[in-house]
Order: structure tokens, then C-alpha cells, then sequence
């Protein structure tokens, strides 16, 4: 019901909303809770586990009952609080966990069976028989209980994530935060006033206090005006500061564009902030808290600062006939309040005897509610006085406070304990909780609104001064400054009915009793027993009272009881925000070489190496499968010539003077023997022995080296030359910078590779004056190149380089130049294929558990130098016969197929891992030597050569029998290599 | 989290690379013997309060760093380039543990 | 024999010129990286000056028209659209011409997009004109600086410029909605 000329809605715009299938209208500035309240609804949903009809209880992030959905189809979103959500055009929101309806609810039957349904009961009842857990209980719970679900289909819509920096983040904009940021501002200092609502002044809009003689709302608006206007100062409204982290960093929520209607698919729906900031001011005000009675959790059951600030922000009546149930004196203003706007106040009651209020309403003092009726909303209120007399009060609201706790929450998010005040019955902040994070006004105990502005200014100067600056001279304004009275009240002794703690999670009074009475007195074990505290609303309107519950049911004080701990997120954020710009393109950078296009044109399918994509075969007219492409472009490279691009592998160009010295270091054979113009293969060990990575590294000049590294480690070996250079020798004069993305290089390999290249170089060259191992400059196509004679096919082979520019266009021609020879573009899996025939390794035989000793090159560890990894290379342990050693294998007969991965076992003996002797790296089909290979490790390997070995793979119920071989299966002399 | 690079200034935890013990700087001679080698590759304190370890400013400068920090309340309390440390004052004076 | 076409890192993606902000790729310069040797640090620091520049510390830019030089790491500076006269044998000079996509992203909206992809602070008072940082887009490595109040220069891999196009694209147009609601 709307009350005339109150509230601070925008009544000249009406706005039209949908819920659960019916319209409504509201105004400008309403949320959807407000709207509906207006519209007179009641039930908003139905609980969790009883399934209860609920009604509203709030009027903010805190809201326990009033969840709802949003949206349909892949935009559905679930649990959203009606009372943070705005109303606008197309609007559309359903109940939650009620089928068919939140009217109408068949699940209602729960709350018939409610006495076998307390602490514990699907612990106790579904133990047995244990298999049935996961098939049967689990799935029933969960249908019966549970919240509003996820529609289970992929959003397209746009979230995003920012950073932002400042000297003071002021979180809440309530008189503390506003002062807050007022000073700092006006100090000059940059500050960030961070707001859940999406209007600013927190209380004050919710509240009919006077500030500086005019209503809190109006002074409000004048700070906001001038904060608007100095520029060093940020607003954020509609951002709820999430958590507290390390080195001043806060995570923040925005919601962006959940209030726009039509809003266009670019805009976010949220953005996750991390605001790192100097110092703070956490500003966040208090939630009030409810008192446990029978039946206390029916719709029209409010906290009495709700009923108020119903009334004051949004012009809203929560009840025609409102009783107001407390224990402290602001739970008289919600009675003044609504008695001045003309609504019936049917009683106030309050438990403390010696209370007189003014008012043209009865006042009960000395008495407690101790049931209400009512099936689908509050019809009446039961009360009895300190003799024991009932008596019965029509009402369809009850508004109730049993005090406010502090918002402390973030402050505990770096594991503080909060301090305990008995004058205030609440947990307060500790100072430096967090570091540089300074808690004001009601979030910090002080409730008048005069000590809320005061305490903004306190902390606004001891930030400014922090950081150096001279906070400007401030007046307060005159303000209402009313002491705390309250009596600790917690629940209603000896209900007849359940009397609920934790709305949103069905938890009662009864179920932490129970929890105490089977012995989990710790606050921790009592709130995983009965799920308190544990409910989207976290506790926040619950814990403090399940705490004192606790502390009664087992005889002890409450901060001796202690306290549960406040983590992030403060309130839900979506994952999506959180992981927004990860979808699709956004996962992972793609690193595309300069023959990507020309690969993708030509159909060629993509295989990601790291963040790489490279070509993995290129289909011709009639190859039906990748194999026939792949037997393909292998004979191609055997028979004539082949070009594929190499450009993904690392390459650093390293110089100085104690360069070649350096490269002895990290290599374990020899490099300072390297002439100009030459190239060497190297091994690379990390410091406990095992390979690190493998490559070539060529002598450009006199100490001028570039080194190359496998794809997938070239990050890593960075890392690792910055390190020994660093860390072990820095005054070595030695320089390294990463040229992998400078160069396009492309390997062309095979019989007929000199005269491809012959045809594009401006000098030719010849077998004997550039030999196998060398190096050097040369012009191709007027552009200056890099050729390197090296090949990791087995046939005489080159890579030639260019700058990057020309990458493109050189692999378009020479593609071509190598099509008109008969050969033409391989890829990754034929290059797979022409190393494993060679018996190269890669990243699937050095993969970080495999030894120098263990791949056979323990010979290129150099005895006359020290090295990385050679120390531990040379341990007990990592040589010898008890070592999986790199063999070649070939089936038996040589077209049984065979597949990575599998174990290696000796005939006759059983296929399980106590027999295990080793296992399959690589396997390929080899069209050259018409058989499958595979490199394998293999116990005692090397002396096993001829012999035979059963290969066991358990994932493809395969078993080959194969003969173990040398790894170098094709051309052992190297002959074609050096041709 | 947030670190001070001694070149760049505070950065986000983001840019860097964590690797270890900052101990893995200093390296044993190549002789020191397999006990020494050991303790080097293999054996690392668990210090509830003050250590110090190796991050990397790989999105950064490419400098290795070492951070001082408490691993109770989380405060960074230094951090200066390896490349520019002193030497460990004496031979390693770490035993091995049992 | 026909001379090899060149083919520019962002060819076929830029730019993106929206109303709040836009993204151009600048015109191929020469990089070169400069990397003094030991003891050489004073020596480079002259012959950069004969180049109208000087060494910069970290974090820093010196420029001269089109010429520039910034810092780019430990121990390390790019030398931007001028070749590296006199500094043979003083520093180890590296090409990285070809390795970078260099883009400008400029317009009211620039500092705020990149704010959605950069985790520094680019506050005027913390990033001016001419600062440089080495950092990340996203997850992309970056040589960022700040060419004036609202432009700024983004290097980032050459096989990376889709990548990056396609974020700062996406945050570009955010903000363009953002900036659309008023």
C-alpha cells in the first residue's frame, strides 16, 4: 500500500514488471520488493527445506527469504534478492523452489513431517545401505530442497572485469561515508566511494532523521552534489565492495546493466572490480537482527527498521495494522514512524519494563511475542506479559528488532577476530583487522547519526594523514546523537512452535540445542551440523543470535562461545563475472604463425601447441583421411621436398663476451668450442638432473649465439637463462632477449631441398661449402635471411628465416616452388611421424622425469665443465639398469596397431603394475619402413635390444607383442642428413 | 596480492612468477658433495612467520626478486633484485634435518 | 627475381574507431633492442644522446619526434624509429622489428578500456606522458606508454595481435555502452 506525499520514488514514471506470470507496476526507483509490497504480495517465495511460504524481510543485500529469478532460457538467473533488484520495462521474475506454484505449493507437506526433518536428519536417516546415497537420497533432496537453479545453458550475454586504483576506497555512502569521502575530496585526496544501492546516502534514505535541519535525504543529496563535482573523487553506485585481500586490494561487484531495459549486448551485466587502494574506510552500516519466537518467520514478519524504511525510501505500507516487537529503542521509530505517515500501529511491545513511549499507540512493556497464525501471511500476533497472560493483537505485520550488528564482515576477511560489546550486545571491529582499513559509524558500533558523521571525519583525517596530506577543517552538522539502549534478547524462552534463526536455511532454535545437546559445541561444528550461517545470506541476519543460543545451551559467555568467520565474497558473485572475457577467444591468447592464413585456406586442420596453432596435415583432393594426408607428406620429405613452418620453436638471441662461457653453464655439452657459422645440437638439464629441453643453438659471430627451443618450453628456458644469469653469475657479461616472434622460418626438407632453395637464394649454395651443422646469412628474394643447415626430418634439410613481415609471403612462394617439384606443405602430424622414424625425442619422451642416462646422451654431459643438473645428474639412482631407458619398439606382426600410453610388460607375465616395466611416448604409423613404431621407455632398455616385450594397453584392450629396437629406426648412419 | 619490484614499483601478484625457497639462489660448489646437494635441491624450511622466496617478474621486466614476507599475516616486508644480493654472509650452515 | 611483400601484424584487423575511443596500428618502424654490456651503461647513454635521445631509467621514455627510446626491462631499452648509430660493440643490439604489433589506442574512453585488461595504475599522477611499462594485456606480455593525455601506445607479440584486437575490441565496445546509457 502506497502512502501519499511519503518516499523518494519517482511518481510521475510508472514502470510495468512481471511476476510469476502476472503484471505489475511500480515507480521509478522502486525495487522489485518494494513494488510488490506496494501491490500488496506477501509471499515472495517458499523455503528451503519445509518449504514455508516467505515473505520479504528486508530491505537490502541481507534478505533471507525474498530470492527470486530473473530471465528465461540460457538468461535465466537465479537467486536474485528482490530487494536489490531495480524494477524496469520487461522485467521479468518468478518465485523460487514451489511447484507449481509459490501460492500453491505441493511441497508444503514437508513442513507436516518438519519434526523428523531437524539438525542432522539426512545424516542420521540416509546412511544405510550406502550405495543408494548417490543414486537415490542425494537426487530427492536436492529436487525437494534447494534454491532457484541455473538454466544449464551457455550465456552469451557480456560481463566484464576492471581494475581501479585510489588513495581512500570509502565503502557505503551512508552519514560515515559520505563524511568520509567529503573530507578526503575535499583534501584533494583520490578517492572511490563504493555503494551497494543504487542510490547513495545508505540510512539516511531510510530513515526521517534531520540533519543540519533538513531532512538526511536532502543533506545527502548536497554532499553528493559536491563530491560529484571535484574530480579526484569517483562514485560507484550499484557496487558492493566483495572482499578484503591482500596488499589493499578489494574486490568489487557492479551491476551494470541489470536494471536496463533492452539494454544492447555490448553492455555488461556486471563488472568484477579490484580496487586496490592506499587506505579504506569501511562505512557499511549494521544489519538489524531478528528475535527467535514460535513461528516467527511468516510473511509479514519484517525487521522493524525494513517496515520503516519501507515507508520513508519507497512510500510503502508494509501492513495496515503494524505491531513492532523489540528490545531497544530504535524499534520505537518504526512505531513513531508509521504512526505519523497515519498507519494503525496495533501495539508496540517491548521486552524491557521500563520503557514509556509518547504515541497515540499502545504500548506493552515488559512483554514478548510468542506465537503468531496466519498460513499464508501474518493475520495475528500472540503476546504475553510477565505474569503469563495472553493476549492476542490483529495484525498483518509484525516489525521487529532484536538490535544491529555491525556490517563487519570484511573486515574479518583476512581471518580478524571481532571484539564483543556487551553495551551494544554485538561483535565490533578490531583495529588493523585488516591493514590500512579503518572501520566508522555504525559499521563500527556507533549508531546516532551525529557519532556516524564524526566518525567519518575521524577516519577520513587519520587516511588523509597517512598518506600525507592535511585533512581541510571540518564542521559537523547538527544531528540526532541518541545512546544505544538495548537489552540483550535473543529468543523467546520455551516456544510452543519452531522458533526460526536462519530463515534462509530453515535452521531453528530447536536444531542448535540439539547440536549442543550431541555435543558440537563448537561454534564451527554446531553451524556444519545444522547449516546455519550458511545460506546465500551467510548469517548476516542470524549467526550473532545462533552464537548467544549456543552460548546458553552450553553454559557459557558469548565471546568465550566465540565467533564464526566472515570470508568473501560478502555477497554471491556470479561466476560469470568473475570469469568474464574467458569465454571462447578470450580463454587463452592464440598465437598464429605468418602461414596461418594460407594453411586455414588451405583446409588444413589446427593442432594447439602451448598457445600456438599449427598446421597438423593439408588435405588434398581425394585424402579421405588424416592419415592418407599425413603417409602423404611423409614420402613427399623422404622422396622430394617438403616445407613446414617451424617459427613456434623458441629462439634467443644471446651475446657478450662470456656468452659462450655461459652457454657451457646451461648446456650440458660444450659450446665454447663453436665456430662462427656452425650449429650444435644441446642438452639441457634442470638443476636436480632431470632433461629440461633440448635444441639447436648456432654461432652467428664472434660471441653472438642464437639458441633454440622446443614450442612448448621456450617460456621456460627464458625463465631459466634469466635465472642462472641472475642468480648465479651476474657479473658475467651476457645478454638475452626472446627473437622467436621476429623471425618467420620455415623448414624446407627432403632430396630435392637445395634446389628449391637455390631457386629463391640470390647465391646459390652447395653441399660442401654450407655442410651439414652450418650456418649463415644469405638474401632471399632481396630480403636479408637466416639459413640454418639442420634438419629434424633425417633428410638433407634447411631452415631458412625471415623477418616476420615477409613470413607469408615467402611460405606462399616456396609452397608453391615446392608443389611444382612434386612435394609441397607437410605438417604437424607427418613432422610427428619423420622424427619418431629418426628416433627424435620431444616434449613426450623429456617429460620432466627422464635423464640425460635415461635418453642415451649421458655422453653429452661434458666430465671437463660443471654445468646445471650435472651434480644431480651423477646421484645414485638416476643411472643404471634399474632405469626406464629410451627403446624403439615395432609390433609383431608390424601392422598391429599400437597407441601411446601403453605399459610395457615381459612375456608370460601378468598385466599389472607390480610387473610393469615401462610404457609407450610416441607411436606412428611409419609409410617408410611400412610398420608401426613407437618410442617407449623401457626398464633396463638398452639391453634389451632384440629382444621382445609385451605391450599391454588396458584403456584400448590391446596386447601386441613387440620387438625392442634401437630408437633410430630409419637411416642410423645419418647419411641423408648430410647429402 | 601485491609486490614491489625494485625496477618497476608495486605491481599486481599477476605479473609474476613464483618459484621457491629464495635458498635456490645459492647454489652449492660443484664438489660440495651429495649431502650439500641435497640440502639444495631437495630440503626447504616451512617457516610459520618470516621467508623469503624467488618470484619472477616474467610479465614484467624479466628481473628475478626476492620477497621478503610473513606467511602468517601476509605483509611483504622487502624485496630487492637477486641479481644485486649480497652473498650469503658464511658457507651454508643449514644441516640436514632428519 | 620479384621482391618479398610485406605483410603488416595487425593487416586485416585494424582499426576500430568507435565514439568513445579508437584503435589504429602505427606504421612499421625499426625496434631495436639495447642492451648495454658490461661497463658499456655511460657509453650507450652518449651515443644515444648524439641520437638526440639518452638511456631512460626504468619506467621511462626519451623521445625526440618520431625517435624514441624506452625502457623495456633490466638492463634493457627498445630503440624506436631510428637505427642504432654508434652503439655497435657498446650494447648487444637485437632486432625486434618484426616481433611486435604496435597499436595506438587513443580517444576519451582509452585509459578506461584499458583498465579492463591492464592491472596498472594508469592514474595521470602514477602513468604520465612518456611513462612505459613492461606488464600484461590480460595474459598478453606488453610494452605500454603513455603517449598523451588520452593516447596510448600498445606493443604486444605479432603472433598475438588477433588476440589482442579481439579484447580490446570487447572492452571498447563495453565502454561505448556504458558511455551510451548516460
Amino acid at each position: 500500500m502506497r502512502i501519499a506525499g511519503k518516499g523518494l520514488i519517482d511518481r510521475s514514471e510508472t514502470v510495468g514488471f512481471r511476476f510469476d506470470g502476472r503484471d505489475y507496476t511500480g515507480f521509478r526507483g522502486d525495487t522489485l520488493a518494494s513494488a510488490l509490497l506496494a501491490s500488496g504480495i506477501r509471499i515472495f517465495g517458499r523455503s528451503f527445506k519445509y518449504h514455508r511460504p516467505r515473505g520479504v524481510m528486508t530491505t537490502g543485500s541481507e534478505e533471507p527469504n525474498a530470492l527470486v529469478t530473473l530471465g528465461r532460457g540460457a538468461r535465466q538467473v537465479p537467486n536474485v534478492r528482490a530487494t536489490v533488484q531495480e524494477i524496469h520495462a520487461g522485467l521479468e521474475a518468478r518465485g523460487q523452489n514451489a511447484w507449481p506454484s509459490i501460492g500453491l505449493d505441493l511441497m508444503e507437506c514437508n513442513d507436516l513431517f518438519a519434526p523428523f526433518f531437524g539438525a542432522g536428519f539426512y545424516y542420521k536417516t540416509f546412511m544405510w545401505p550406502k550405495a543408494l546415497w548417490e543414486s537415490l537420497y542425494e537426487p530427492l533432496i536436492r529436487r525437494a530442497a534447494g534454491l532457484g537453479a541455473l538454466s544449464g545453458k551457455s550465456s552469451d550475454e557480456a560481463y566484464e572485469k576492471a581494475w581501479a586504483f585510489c588513495d581512500i576506497l570509502v565503502i557505503g555512502s551512508g552519514p560515515a561515508g559520505l563524511m568520509a569521502a567529503l573530507v578526503a575530496g575535499r583534501a584533494g585526496a583520490d578517492v572511490i566511494l563504493a555503494e551497494e544501492d543504487s542510490r547513495m546516502g545508505g540510512r539516511l534514505l531510510l530513515e526521517s532523521h534531520q540533519i543540519a535541519g533538513r531532512p538526511g535525504a536532502d543533506w545527502a543529496a548536497e554532499v553528493l552534489a559536491e563530491l560529484s563535482a571535484l574530480p579526484n573523487v569517483r562514485l560507484m553506485p550499484r557496487t558492493t565492495v566483495t572482499g578484503a585481500y591482500d596488499g589493499g586490494t578489494y574486490g568489487a561487484l557492479e551491476r551494470v546493466g541489470l536494471h536496463v531495459a533492452n539494454p544492447s549486448g555490448d553492455l555488461p551485466r556486471e563488472c568484477f572490480w579490484r580496487i586496490v587502494a592506499r587506505r579504506a574506510v569501511l562505512a557499511s552500516g549494521a544489519h538489524e537482527r531478528q528475535i527467535a519466537f514460535a513461528n516467527n518467520d511468516r510473511p509479514g514478519i519484517m525487521t522493524a527498521g525494513a517496515v520503516r524504511g519501507y515507508l520513508n525510501r519507497w512510500g510503502v505500507a508494509a501492513g495496515k495494522s503494524v505491531t513492532v516487537f523489540g528490545n531497544n529503542d530504535y524499534a520505537h521509530r518504526t512505531a513513531r514512524d508509521l504512526s505519523a505517515a497515519g498507519v494503525r500501529i496495533a501495539a508496540l511491545v517491548d521486552v524491557r519494563e521500563d520503557v514509556a513511549v509518547p504515541g497515540d499507540f499502545p504500548v506493552h512493556a515488559g512483554c514478548r511475542v510468542i506465537d503468531t497464525a496466519g498460513r499464508r501471511g501474518l493475520r495475528e500476533v500472540v503476546i504475553a506479559d510477565r505474569e503469563g497472560k495472553v493476549s492476542r493483537i490483529v495484525s498483518d505485520c509484525l516489525a521487529v528488532s532484536g538490535g544491529w550488528n555491525p556490517a563487519l564482515h570484511l573486515a574479518c576477511h583476512m581471518n580478524g577476530r571481532p571484539d564483543w560489546r556487551e553495551d551494544l550486545a554485538a561483535f565490533v571491529p578490531r583495529a588493523g583487522m585488516v591493514p590500512g582499513l579503518t572501520a566508522a559509524g555504525a559499521a563500527n558500533g556507533a549508531f546516532s547519526t551525529h557519532a556516524c558523521l564524526a566518525e567519518g571525519v575521524g577516519a577520513a583525517e587519520a587516511a588523509l594523514e597517512h598518506l600525507g596530506r592535511r585533512p581541510p577543517p571540518t564542521d559537523l552538522p547538527q544531528a540526532e546523537d541518541a545512546g544505544v539502549r538495548i537489552r540483550a534478547y535473543w529468543e523467546v524462552p520455551e516456544p510452543k512452535h519452531r522458533a526460526w534463526l536462519d530463515f534462509a536455511n530453515d535452521v531453528t532454535t530447536k536444531d542448535v540445542r540439539l547440536a549442543a545437546q550431541e555435543n558440537y559445541r563448537s561454534v564451527e561444528h554446531m553451524k556444519r551440523y545444522t547449516t546455519q550461517g550458511m545460506a546465500p545470506d551467510q548469517g548476516k541476519n542470524s549467526n550473532v543470535a545462533a552464537l548467544a543460543i549456543l552460548a546458553d545451551a552450553t553454559g557459557r559467555a558469548i565471546p568465550e562461545t566465540g565467533t564464526t568467520t566472515f570470508r568473501p565474497p560478502f555477497t554471491p558473485v556470479s561466476i560469470a563475472a568473475m570469469g568474464a572475457g574467458g569465454q571462447g577467444r578470450g580463454f587463452a591468447p592464440q598465437r598464429r604463425t605468418t602461414s596461418d592464413g594460407a594453411a586455414r585456406d588451405r583446409g588444413a586442420p589446427m593442432i594447439e601447441a602451448g598457445l600456438w596453432y599449427r598446421a597438423a596435415y593439408f588435405p588434398r583432393p581425394g585424402e579421405a583421411t588424416w592419415r592418407e594426408s599425413c603417409d602423404r607428406e611423409v614420402r613427399m620429405v623422404r622422396e622430394r621436398v617438403g616445407v613446414a613452418d617451424v617459427s613456434t620453436l623458441g629462439k634467443i638471441d644471446i651475446q657478450g663476451k662470456d656468452a659462450a662461457r655461459f652457454l657451457d653453464r646451461v648446456y650440458t655439452n660444450t659450446f665454447s668450442t663453436l665456430k662462427p657459422g656452425r650449429v650444435r645440437y644441446g642438452l639441457m638439464l634442470r638443476e636436480d638432473g632431470m632433461v629440461m629441453d633440448d635444441g639447436t643453438t648456432a654461432c652467428l659471430g664472434e660471441g653472438h649465439y642464437l639458441m633454440t627451443t622446443t614450442t612448448a618450453a621456450a617460456g621456460q628456458v627464458m625463465r631459466h637463462l634469466d635465472f642462472v644469469h641472475q642468480a648465479h653469475c651476474p657479473d658475467w657479461d651476457v645478454r638475452m632477449i626472446s627473437v622467436t616472434e621476429s623471425w618467420a622460418q620455415f623448414a624446407v626438407a627432403g632430396p630435392l631441398a637445395r634446389e628449391l632453395l637455390n631457386s629463391v637464394l640470390e647465391a646459390p649454395i652447395d653441399c660442401e661449402a654450407f655442410p651439414f651443422l652450418s650456418c649463415g646469412p644469405v638474401r632471399v628474394m632481396e630480403v636479408e635471411a637466416r639459413l640454418f643447415r639442420i634438419s629434424f626430418s633425417g633428410e638433407a634439410g634447411y631452415e631458412i628465416a625471415v623477418p616476420a613481415r615477409f613470413g607469408a609471403a615467402l611460405w606462399r612462394d616456396i609452397v608453391a616452388r615446392a608443389e611444382s617439384l612434386g612435394g609441397g606443405a607437410y605438417g604437424m602430424e607427418a613432422l610427428n611421424v619423420l622424427r619418431i622414424e629418426k628416433g627424435f625425442i620431444t616434449h613426450a619422451e623429456i617429460h620432466g622425469r627422464v635423464t640425460a642416462f635415461d635418453i642415451g646422451l649421458q655422453g653429452m654431459v661434458s666430465a671437463k665443465k660443471d654445468c646445471i643438473g650435472k651434480a644431480a645428474s651423477q646421484r645414485p639412482g638416476l643411472t643404471g639398469p634399474e632405469r626406464e631407458q629410451l627403446v624403439g619398439l615395432r609390433p609383431i606382426p608390424a601392422g598391429r596397431a599400437i597407441a601411446a600410453g601403453a605399459h610395457l610388460f615381459d612375456e608370460g607375465t601378468a598385466a599389472v603394475s607390480s610387473n610393469d616395466r615401462g610404457y609407450v611416448t610416441s607411436v606412428c604409423w611409419s609409410p617408410t619402413l611400412r610398420s608401426y613404431l613407437a618410442l617407449a621407455f623401457l626398464k633396463d632398455g638398452r639391453a634389451r635390444i632384440g629382444g621382445r616385450v609385451k605391450l599391454v594397453d588396458h584403456l584400448r584392450k590391446a596386447e601386441v607383442l613387440c620387438e625392442v629396437t634401437h630408437p633410430v629406426f630409419f637411416d642410423p648412419e645419418g647419411g641423408r642428413a648430410r647429402a | 596480492m601485491r609486490l614491489t619490484c625494485p625496477l618497476c614499483g608495486e605491481r599486481d601478484r599477476r605479473e609474476f612468477t613464483y618459484y621457491g625457497a629464495a635458498v635456490y639462489a645459492d647454489r652449492p660448489e660443484a664438489d660440495a658433495g651429495p649431502e650439500a646437494w641435497d640440502d639444495y635441491l631437495h630440503l626447504r624450511d616451512n617457516p610459520a612467520g618470516e621467508t623469503r622466496d624467488l618470484w619472477y617478474h616474467e610479465l614484467g621486466c624479466s628481473a628475478w626478486i626476492e620477497v621478503t614476507r610473513d606467511t602468517v599475516s601476509h605483509a611483504v616486508t622487502a624485496t630487492r633484485l637477486v641479481a644485486e644480493r649480497e652473498p650469503p654472509a658464511a658457507p651454508k650452515g643449514r644441516g640436514r634435518r632428519a | 627475381m620479384p621482391r618479398l611483400i610485406e605483410t603488416s601484424a595487425c593487416e586485416g584487423l585494424l582499426p576500430v574507431i568507435l565514439p568513445e575511443v579508437g584503435l589504429s596500428e602505427l606504421p612499421f618502424a625499426p625496434v631495436t633492442s639495447v642492451a648495454p654490456f658490461a661497463g658499456k651503461e655511460k657509453a650507450v647513454g652518449t651515443a644515444l644522446k648524439k641520437l638526440g635521445l639518452g638511456w631512460p631509467g626504468p619506467g621511462q621514455s626519451v623521445r625526440a619526434g618520431e625517435a624514441a627510446c624506452l625502457w623495456t626491462g633490466r638492463g634493457q631499452a627498445f630503440l624506436v624509429a631510428a637505427a642504432p648509430e654508434g652503439l655497435a660493440g657498446l650494447a648487444a643490439l637485437t632486432d625486434q622489428s618484426d616481433g611486435w604489433a604496435r597499436m595506438r589506442l587513443q580517444g576519451p574512453g582509452a585509459e578506461a578500456v584499458l583498465a579492463r585488461l591492464v592491472p596498472l595504475d594508469l592514474r595521470v599522477a602514477a602513468f604520465p606522458e612518456g611513462a612505459v611499462a613492461r606488464s600484461g594485456l590480460n595474459h598478453m606480455m606488453m610494452v605500454l606508454m603513455r603517449e598523451g593525455p588520452q593516447a596510448f601506445q600498445i606493443m604486444v607479440f605479432r603472433s598475438m595481435a588477433g588476440s589482442a584486437v579481439h579484447e580490446l575490441a570487447v572492452a571498447m565496445k563495453a565502454l561505448c555502452a556504458r558511455a551510451a546509457l548516460g
